[in-house]
């Protein structure tokens, strides 16, 4: 699949999955949303899993391209899901008054998976 | 009475400076056993404060001293730039202004982040913020 970028993008079903593990710096981040909506077009995706269990630190920076990632992908009528997120990245963004409103959640990949399932009925 | 036990200095030029300066931060956070909600808290505030030297200043420095006030350690970091300044310190730090790169998320947000914050700011001349980070006994 489409990897100019660091972040590699995996496809299960009709849902595509991307594991964040790599500190999101500018080129990265661009390239990372140009990967997604590439893919999502290429392969009629309808769903989207943003793991970000590897990041120990999300700042609002880092939360912008996450939350604009999705709303970018939602126009193209992709349901984003965020997963994975630490205790302390969750402590620090509420705390830091930056919730990511508008990103829908789970507390895993399986979760989030079965998030979707709901939301985008299986083809 | 705080005594300072070692000091980074560390530029900051380009995006890349933002991730030594937050690594450099995790590294003294880790090495003083911070537990992972105040270092997190820590690394995230330099994080913001960084990028904000870098955008709104066009460059700067940031100094990160390893503190102890006679029972706690702690990280003191301090954030300079000769950029434009901060023309409204209150409406930023209320969080409310808001540009297209945010600032007043980064400056307000990581005041909320740590034990004590301070901003000097004047138009014309340039910024400087300092934060510290206490670690919880």
């Amino acid at each position: 699949m489409s990897n100019h970028g660091a972040i590699p993008i995996l496809r299960l079903g009709p849902t595509l999955l991307v594991s964040i593990q790599v500190e999101l710096r500018d080129a990265v981040a661009e390239a990372f949303q140009a990967d997604v909506l590439t893919a999502i077009e290429k392969r009629g995706t309808t769903g989207l899993v943003v793991d970000i269990s590897g990041l120990d630190m999300v700042d609002t920076y880092v939360a912008r391209i996450l939350a604009e990632t999705g709303r970018m992908a939602k126009l193209m009528g992709t349901a984003t899901v965020l997963v994975g997120m630490r205790p302390e990245v969750a402590a620090t963004l509420v705390r830091m008054g930056y919730a990511m409103e508008g990103i829908r959640t789970a507390l895993d990949l399986d979760d989030g998976l079965a998030l979707l399932g709901h939301v985008v009925p299986r083809r | 009475m705080v005594n300072v036990s070692a000091t980074h200095c560390l530029r900051i030029d380009r995006e890349d400076d933002i991730v030594a300066v937050r690594r450099r931060v995790r590294d003294v956070v880790e090495l003083r056993k911070f537990d992972s909600f105040a270092a997190a808290a820590i690394i995230t505030a330099a994080s913001e404060l960084a990028r904000n030297t870098l955008v709104h200043g066009g460059n700067g420095t940031a100094t990160i001293d390893e503190v102890f006030d006679g029972s706690r350690a702690g990280v003191r970091i301090f954030f300079e730039d000769a950029g434009p300044g901060i023309p409204d310190i209150p409406r930023v730090l209320a969080g409310g202004y808001t540009t297209k790169r945010s600032m007043g998320l980064g400056l307000a947000g990581s005041r909320r982040l740590v034990d004590e914050f301070e901003l000097l700011s004047t138009v014309g001349q340039g910024t400087k913020v300092t934060v510290t980070k206490w670690k919880r006994l």
